[in-house]
């Protein structure tokens, strides 16, 4: 076959494959949001449709009335935002000193960080639930806060501490000739540096508390204190599931976590630190 | 400005003394060069005068004044390191104000100060730019520029020219000598480029394996090294070395060398004549060694193996019986390989070394 053939075919395929994997990714949510336009009785015609015949709002005015949406919310995004804020500041502390500094048993702290990645989440719900339960932070804020920014932590400092390796020794020692404290080191040089990272583990923690339903469902008993993912998961009921209202309660619930993503982003570029040294 | 003392210095990894017992002094103004092959520990000397890292043993003093438990900041000491350093999410203005920023300087002042070393070091246009979007030998004036802007007691250049093109550097080591020289700051600088150490030294320090081996200008490593490492390190190509046996003949000492023989005058004689029947190492650099233009009975011969036509200079590798070495010429081709041509020696360029390396004369 001609080579130029065969870098056509070659195309082609590569264009298939990741439109196929496109489609499967981005056809549920479509159906979601196709869902929470539609009346109950179009949403189970047959053969379904993606383009709702008559669009309605009703779903999206019922779900943010019928039940306390609002505090959900509110709750979802309180909860999200503080553990984010304490996973980014304890994290990027760690991620430096480990990545940094010398002191004893520096190697076997850091894997003993690593290993609680290896244990699965379901088995520490009871521990979890009894040391919460302990400390009287049931149905709190902190509650869900403190185990989430705890389970958010290992992976984070991984992550981090893999950026700041990376930044080359001698821009540290050059912002030490300058006369810059270590605390100004790690402010105005370190931690602009390692931006990539924090958006990173800033966008994993976010969507880690916006989601995180076993345990928000566990530790979380007054209506009041509901997040968004157990609120939700009332539409799903035992003998009815109420699929608009469900689809109508998610789209709402899919737009913060999008927001935070575009926010993020634009600090993925990997190669923030071309130029830094060397010609 | 002030003059540096290192005393004892001992700076030790692990198990390896990467500066072991060091003395040295630069003086008020002065631009030392430390020059060695990697791992000498020329670059931990330099972080070690700069409060980098923390000796083991002895003193450090910058004009009398004991600076071992000063951190760098104190010091005013300012460093350009070899990967320039450049802080990358800051543009060019930032870098270099970021000294003054740390000690506290008003905007105006700063302003003031930087637009001065920018238009000194020709750099005015690109201050709005980012590290990433510069050129290597633009980052490099950055980080000349961020040096120069606060007025520091000593500047410490770790390697400042090794990423640049072989164009840029010897256009920017003339540029650094005229600086330094302008700016009069006590000045080190630390390279493994012996023909950059010659150009811009006031005086070199060689080292290996940590040790201090010779210091002295330009001059004096060239025609006197110390030893035999010294001796091959300086210079391109390297001093050639051949062994050969101290004997006495007719009432002068003579250099056996096996395939020839040199006959050395008598007050140098003198130096060797403990030495008589002992095994010697002659040392001789390629542009000691003439090649006569025509064959000379009481010449030695050699056969021409090689020409390197650098220009203007020609290298030639000659073959003595066994020995090889390296010749410098500077005429034009009338050689070809293959010929068999008559050599001498220049007699009073002649190095003599112990089997150990050291120098006898």
């Amino acid at each position: 076959m001609p080579p130029k053939i065969l870098r056509y075919l070659e195309g082609f395929f590569i264009y298939f494959i990741l439109l196929v994997g496109a489609w499967i990714m981005i056809f549920p949510f479509l159906w979601m949001v196709s869902t929470s336009f539609k009346n109950q009785y179009e949403a189970f015609s047959f053969p379904p449709s993606l383009i709702p015949q008559k669009p309605i709002l009703e779903n999206y005015v019922q779900a943010l009335t019928i039940v306390p949406f609002g505090r959900w919310f509110l709750n979802s995004f309180i909860v999200a935002s503080v553990t984010t804020f304490l996973v980014v500041v304890i994290s990027s502390l760690a991620g430096y000193i480990f990545a940094r500094k010398e002191f004893r048993w520096k190697e076997p702290l850091f894997y003993m960080f690593l290993m609680t990645l290896m244990i699965p989440g379901m088995v520490t719900i009871i521990p979890n639930f009894i040391l919460i339960r302990a400390l009287g932070l049931m149905d709190t804020y902190l509650g869900l806060i403190f185990p989430y920014t705890s389970w958010n932590l290992a992976m984070s400092i991984y992550i981090l501490r893999g950026f700041f390796s990376a930044i080359p020794r001698s821009i540290e020692d050059s912002a030490r000739i300058d006369g810059c404290s270590e605390l100004g080191i790690f402010l105005k040089i370190m931690l602009p540096l390692a931006k990539p990272g924090i958006a990173t583990i800033a966008i994993f923690s976010f969507l880690y508390g916006w989601d995180e339903f076993t345990w928000a469902l566990t530790a979380t008993s007054s209506s009041n204190m509901r997040t968004l993912a157990v609120g939700l998961a009332l539409f799903h009921g035992k003998y009815l599931t109420l699929w608009t209202l469900l689809s109508a309660g998610m789209v709402i619930a899919t737009i913060p976590p999008v927001i935070v993503f575009i926010l993020f982003q634009k600090y993925f570029i990997p190669n923030l630190m071309a130029g830094a040294v060397k010609g | 400005m002030v003059e540096i003392k290192l005393v004892n210095l001992t700076k030790r990894f692990g198990n390896v003394v990467a500066v072991d017992h060091l003395n040295l002094t630069v003086k008020h103004g002065e631009l030392l060069v430390l020059l060695g092959p990697s791992g000498c520990g020329k670059t931990t000397t330099l972080r070690l005068i700069a409060g980098l890292e923390s000796p083991d043993e002895g003193e450090i003093y910058f004009d009398n004044t004991l600076v071992n438990d000063m951190s760098p900041k104190d010091r005013n000491v300012a460093m350009v390191f070899q990967d320039y350093a450049l802080y990358p999410h800051m543009t060019a203005y930032d870098n270099i104000a970021f000294p003054l920023r740390n000690r506290g300087y008003s905007e105006s002042n700063i302003r003031r100060k930087v637009l001065e070393v920018a238009e000194m070091l020709n750099i005015k246009e690109l201050l709005n730019r980012k590290p990433r979007q510069l050129s290597g030998g633009q980052k490099q004036r950055v980080a000349l520029a961020r040096a120069i802007v606060r007025e520091p007691n000593v500047f410490l250049l770790d390697e400042p020219l090794s990423n640049l093109d072989a164009k840029l550097k010897t256009q920017m080591r003339v540029e650094l000598r005229k600086l330094q020289k302008r700016l009069g700051v006590t000045t080190v600088y630390v390279t493994h480029d012996q023909a950059e150490a010659m150009s811009i030294g006031d005086r070199i320090a060689v080292m290996k394996n940590g040790k201090l081996l010779q210091v002295g200008t330009p001059e004096e490593v060239y025609e006197n090294p110390k030893n035999m490492f010294v001796a091959s390190f300086i210079g391109s190509p390297s001093m050639n070395f051949i062994k050969c046996i101290v004997k006495l003949r007719n009432g002068f000492y003579v250099l056996d060398c096996g395939d020839f023989k040199i006959n050395i005058s008598y007050e140098r004689g003198r130096e060797v004549d403990v030495l008589e029947g002992e095994e010697v190492i002659l040392g001789i650099r390629p542009e000691d060694i003439t090649i006569l233009p025509e064959r000379s009975s009481n010449a030695i011969s050699a056969s021409i193996e090689l020409i390197e036509p650098l220009r203007p200079d020609m290298l030639i590798h000659l073959r003595i019986g066994n020995i090889k070495i390296v010749a410098r010429s500077l005429s034009t081709l009338l050689w070809k390989p293959d010929d068999h041509v008559s050599i001498s020696f220049n007699l009073r360029k002649l190095h003599i070394f112990r089997k150990n390396g050291e120098k006898i004369m």
